[in-house]
């Protein structure tokens, strides 16, 4: 009886503290929640500032300071389309908002892999943590986490410069994006994905940008519609 | 030492050791739980009352009894003792534009939660959520606003569920909801920030389960646990009918097209439009 007890008592002490053989498993095989496979945006809010472009001037209620309220005033979609900045709606600072469908899915054991059909944008969570690389990119470098016991946090940074909303509300490239992303069951069948997106960006906001958006899973990818991006 | 001494002792320490690995276990799921109470100031970085318009139901998916309604809506109804404090059902809570203020009542032997209750807005009274396990009432028991919510953890993430809510509305401008609209709620903390994932199921007036989102920041100022009550009183001159408009005749259905360019069928709250498919056919997209 005593030895029982022992044994189980130092079976469920080691349970909490480590995992079971000592080494590191990886971020795939320890992963507390599964965010893989297709979802698709439901636009249950903010529709008008993400089903369509708004119109110029509409930046409602983003807390933008009065630098880049001038910025979005001068927006320019034509000049965007003819400098090679079409996705600059479509990065890590917005991209969740869109009106679109993602594919997720694990590139290898410690990189989660996130795919837009619209824009046509990747986005890849690295969960060894590394030096970001130089090059800036609209999806920058992120790095993940999972938060025990049921989610997952990401952190981006090495931005290019770019907008929360089409109609040219900027983000700079030094803005950070935090992110959360959970699991909750639809009663009576499907899965929501509710991503937490935090931007914070002094330069152009007056306080971090906070938005949560939702998506459905859906079976395949049969509505898998890759666009590519679109100024206007 | 005699045998049974012995034999005592270690049967003591046995049981000591048994209570130790199970609380083992029981212990990790009550930590499993995050600390709610607060004060907790909104970031409207999202337009969720869609309050601006008389007819502005995107986002919402109504089924058509839902949409006929909405539509003969009137906002002179609010001269209607009646109708006045109607547009704050329980759901409110993630639309509306105040901050939350998050009490508990704690059992005073036990020390766990009993109940939570969620306050801090104008016009609706606070909302318990009873985590003691008690029954849901009968089906033709008393509904209110706020409704009869129970909750129980799930990991880090309070789980509720709200029935018993009186006919209201789903955004405050005419969409309307039923008293056997139901509200399935998630509270996530990460950090500072609590976001509240809402699922509305309405069997009448939506066509699927509307769901919304919101989040929340800690914060240090304290929120006033209740705000001003509705209260009605006569406030016009209300005819012998109540202000409404005809099928096809509502003013107002034409204005988000004009004003922002959204498509009617979107303005309307068509299920169909809620998808990123439904770009397709807006003709400027």
């Amino acid at each position: 009886m005593r030895v029982f007890f022992i044994a189980a008592f130092i079976t469920l002490s080691l349970g909490a503290a480590q995992p079971p053989g000592g080494a590191a498993p990886t971020a795939k095989a320890s992963a507390p929640i599964d965010i893989t496979g297709y979802w698709v945006a439901f636009v249950t809010e903010d529709w008008r500032f993400r089903m369509i472009t708004p119109r110029k001037g509409d930046y409602q209620p983003v807390p933008m300071t009065d630098q880049a309220r001038k910025i979005a005033d001068a927006w320019d979609p034509a000049a965007d389309e003819a400098a090679g900045n079409q996705c600059k709606a479509y990065g890590a600072g917005a991209i969740m908002r869109l009106a679109a469908r993602f594919h997720i899915t694990w590139q290898d054991d410690n990189t989660l892999r996130v795919e837009s059909d619209s824009g046509m944008q990747t986005r890849l969570f690295h969960f060894n943590a590394a030096a970001p690389p130089g090059e800036r990119t609209w999806q920058g470098y992120s790095i993940a986490q999972w938060e025990r016991p049921s989610s997952l946090k990401v952190a981006t940074s090495n931005l290019r410069a770019g907008y929360l909303r089409k109609n040219g509300v900027p983000y700079s490239e030094n803005a950070a994006v935090t992110e959360y992303f959970d699991l909750a069951p639809i009663p009576g069948g499907g899965q929501v994905l509710l991503v937490t997106a935090i931007v914070d960006d002094p330069q152009n906001l007056r306080q971090p940008f906070t938005t949560s958006s939702q998506f459905k899973k859906e079976a395949d990818g049969s509505k898998w519609d890759p666009t590519p991006c679109a100024a206007k | 030492m005699g045998s049974n001494t012995v034999r005592r002792k270690m049967n003591r320490w046995s049981v000591t050791m048994a209570a130790s690995a199970l609380c083992l276990l029981a212990c990790r799921t009550a930590l499993a739980q995050v600390e709610l109470t607060g004060s907790w100031t909104p970031r409207n970085h999202e337009f969720l009352t869609g309050d601006g318009l008389p007819v502005d139901f995107t986002g919402i998916p109504l089924s058509e009894e839902g949409r006929i309604r909405a539509l003969s809506y009137s906002e002179s109804q609010l001269e209607m003792v009646e109708h006045q404090c109607q547009g704050w059902p329980a759901f409110y809570l993630v639309q509306g534009p105040f901050g939350l203020k998050i009490w508990g009542e704690t059992d005073p032997v036990k020390g766990n939660v009993l109940s939570y209750t969620i306050g801090g807005w104008e016009d609706r009274a606070p909302m318990t959520i009873w985590m003691d396990g008690r029954p849901r009432p009968s089906k033709y028991a008393l509904h209110t606003r706020s409704g009869f919510t129970t909750g129980a953890w799930e990991g880090n993430t309070l789980v509720t569920y709200t029935t018993h809510m009186k006919a209201g509305f789903l955004r405050k401008t005419g969409a309307p909801s039923s008293d056997e609209a139901t509200t399935t709620m998630r509270f996530y903390r990460h950090g500072d920030i609590l976001t509240i994932l809402e699922i509305i199921e309405d069997p009448i007036y939506l066509a699927e389960p509307w769901i919304l989102s919101r989040s929340f920041q800690l914060s240090a100022a304290p929120q006033p646990p209740i705000g001003p009550p509705c209260i009605t009183a006569y406030e016009g001159s209300v005819g012998p009918t109540a202000p409404h408009y005809l099928p096809e005749k509502n003013p107002f259905v034409n204005e988000m097209t004009t004003k922002f360019g959204v498509p009617r069928d979107a303005a309307i709250g068509k299920p169909e439009t809620l998808y990123p498919e439904y770009r397709k056919k807006i003709p400027s997209q």
